[in-house]
């Protein structure tokens, strides 16, 4: 019985199949992109908000992550990409067939888990929970993973700028070369975003985790004002946030591109700015 | 080694040779079939017009950055002190204005870029911002002796099917004895480039060497509307002006025609 089962092993035409490839470890982010970068507080320049993603961004105050009920608001799933921490990726085994499961990103302290279900189960209803890591499938495309998150909490999807819905979807491609991991994320929101927001992050297999790893979070007093007079709940009236023109001042950018919108991510955009633009000063005030 | 298992590896031998001289009668005795062309074999399609979807870098692409800003781009001190040292008026005057259109740096640069076959062994990528032409040549090893140094370089093409290097992961039920060998589908193309002119990774001066080199894998998606996605992971590597490699992976939507195709020149300063 071998001895057949190891000829066929060997004269059977090879079978092109889905394959399953290897994505374990721990994969450290390049970090050469803008996309952990949060110094100024209105910056939407390429993120193709609508309208109401817009105002909701002009409306947030950074403060409001300090109300007690909002310090373990953990940020969406989105945030594999946009956040700082290297990605740690395991396989979730069916204990008695040893089939693969699902895929676990594990969380860090502000990003919960993500579980990437691969046994075919479908979304639950849209009436169902939305946990902060929202619920997750994920299929291959030849030799590439595509995942799919629907079910998240509404949060902030780059570093306290712009905004994604509890409507949203979240997709997210894997392509591995080698040591060299490529996750491509698309961020679909009806409520916020009038075109999908595309990012991409570029990681390394590594053997240093160096993570931020997901515990309890627990409640303090961040700000005073806001436990002593628990009805203060932060945020900036239309037109009024103090840091409107911060990208404009700095980079000498109109705040046409820094107030974002489909637009500001089409080549052609640079045409509106090209008559108005004049390159600021270097770095450091030299020449 | 007993006896059975030396007649079953006898025997098994004997079995593949077998299928290979048959495999060769069917062929009629003749020489084997040539392979078939880069283009034939294309495990993806890049060819068509795609657009730069800028969401990243977005004040480092779209307008000029300022001198000195080189965050995010791990510089050794002497590629920062080259940065500090960039004049745009002087590169226009030198007639080198397209020092930021260059391979390591052409892809990230916000245009359109058409792709074609040119024969059945190139990928013509072209470029509207910059009017760029980069040729990715497959089946070749190195440049040919004494080509001269170009803004795009030499670029050298394969698909990658499947891609290697990377584990596979088998189900149980593959790695039973009498299931076919597993041949992961989809694919990649990779793309290594040398024989650089020396420029920069930004506008603002930023530089990359002659000596640098650039590996790319083109990977595409298509979404479930319809809409295709193309992800270039970019890797450059210079150890004259970057303690680790460059990594960035720029994307870009394909459009249906050229439409929107707008050839603009280089230009040192806008």
């Amino acid at each position: 019985m071998k001895f057949a089962a190891l000829i066929a092993f060997i004269v059977l035409p090879a079978a092109p199949t889905a394959a399953q490839i290897d994505l374990t470890g721990t994969w450290a982010r390049s970090g050469q992109s803008d996309n952990v970068n949060a110094v100024e507080p209105v910056d939407l320049l390429g993120i193709p908000v609508n309208e109401d993603g817009r105002v909701k961004a002009l409306s947030y105050d950074i403060a409001a992550l300090s109300a007690t009920e909002r310090q373990c608001q953990m940020y969406p799933p989105f945030y594999a990409i946009s956040g700082p921490f290297p990605l740690e990726i395991s396989m979730v085994r069916e204990p008695v067939t040893q089939k693969l499961l699902a895929w676990k990103i594990a969380g860090w302290g502000d990003r919960d888990e993500t579980i990437i279900w691969m046994d075919g189960r479908p979304h639950p209803s849209k009436y169902a929970p939305h946990p902060h890591g929202g619920f997750t499938t994920g299929t291959w495309e030849g030799d590439t993973l595509t995942s799919v998150t629907t079910h998240f909490k509404l949060g902030d999807i780059k570093r306290h700028r712009g905004f994604s819905s509890d409507r949203a979807t979240f997709t997210m491609r894997f392509n591995r070369h080698g040591d060299i991991l490529t996750v491509t994320g698309i961020l679909e929101d009806p409520v916020y975003l009038a075109e999908p927001y595309v990012l991409t992050e570029v990681f390394r297999l590594t053997t240093n985790p160096n993570g931020f790893p997901l515990t309890a979070c627990e409640t303090i007093e961040e700000l005073p004002r806001l436990h002593e007079d628990p009805t203060i709940a932060p945020h900036y009236l239309p037109g009024q946030h103090p840091a409107m023109n911060e990208v404009t001042d700095k980079y000498n950018i109109p705040l046409e591109a820094v107030l974002g919108g489909p637009e500001t991510m089409y080549p052609e955009f640079r045409k509106r700015l090209e008559d108005r633009y004049v390159l600021p000063p270097p770095v450091g005030g030299g020449n | 080694m007993s006896r059975a298992s030396g007649t079953i590896v006898s025997a098994v031998g004997a079995i593949a040779l077998g299928f290979a001289a048959q495999a060769h009668a069917q062929r009629g005795g003749g020489p084997a079939a040539p392979p078939p062309s880069p283009r034939a074999a294309a495990p993806i399609d890049v060819t068509g017009y795609w657009v730069s979807i800028v969401t990243q870098d977005w004040r480092w692409r779209m307008v000029t950055p300022r001198k000195g800003d080189y965050e995010g781009i791990p510089l050794t001190p002497e590629g920062r002190a080259v940065a500090d040292a960039w004049d745009p008026a002087e590169d226009e005057a030198a007639g080198e204005q397209c020092r930021s259109y260059g391979a390591p740096a052409s892809m990230y640069v916000p245009g359109r870029i058409h792709v074609t076959w040119e024969g059945d062994r190139t990928l013509k990528v072209e470029t509207d911002a910059g009017m760029q032409t980069r040729l990715l040549r497959f089946g070749e090893t190195a440049p040919p002796p004494d080509t001269p140094r170009t803004w795009q370089g030499f670029s050298i093409a394969e698909w990658q099917t499947p891609r290697p290097n990377v584990p596979l992961l088998l189900r149980p039920a593959e790695r039973t004895a009498d299931a076919p060998p597993v041949v992961p589908t989809g694919g990649s193309l990779r793309v290594v480039t040398t024989n650089l002119r020396a420029g920069y990774l930004r506008k603002n001066g930023v530089p990359y060497s002659e000596n640098a080199v650039l590996t790319e894998y083109w990977d595409v998606y298509e979404r479930p509307n319809g809409e295709e996605l193309l992800t270039i992971t970019t890797i450059v590597e210079d150890p004259q002006y970057l303690r680790t490699p460059r990594l960035v992976a720029p994307v870009f939507k394909k459009e249906p025609n050229g439409a929107k195709w707008d050839p603009t020149p280089c230009s040192s300063t806008w």
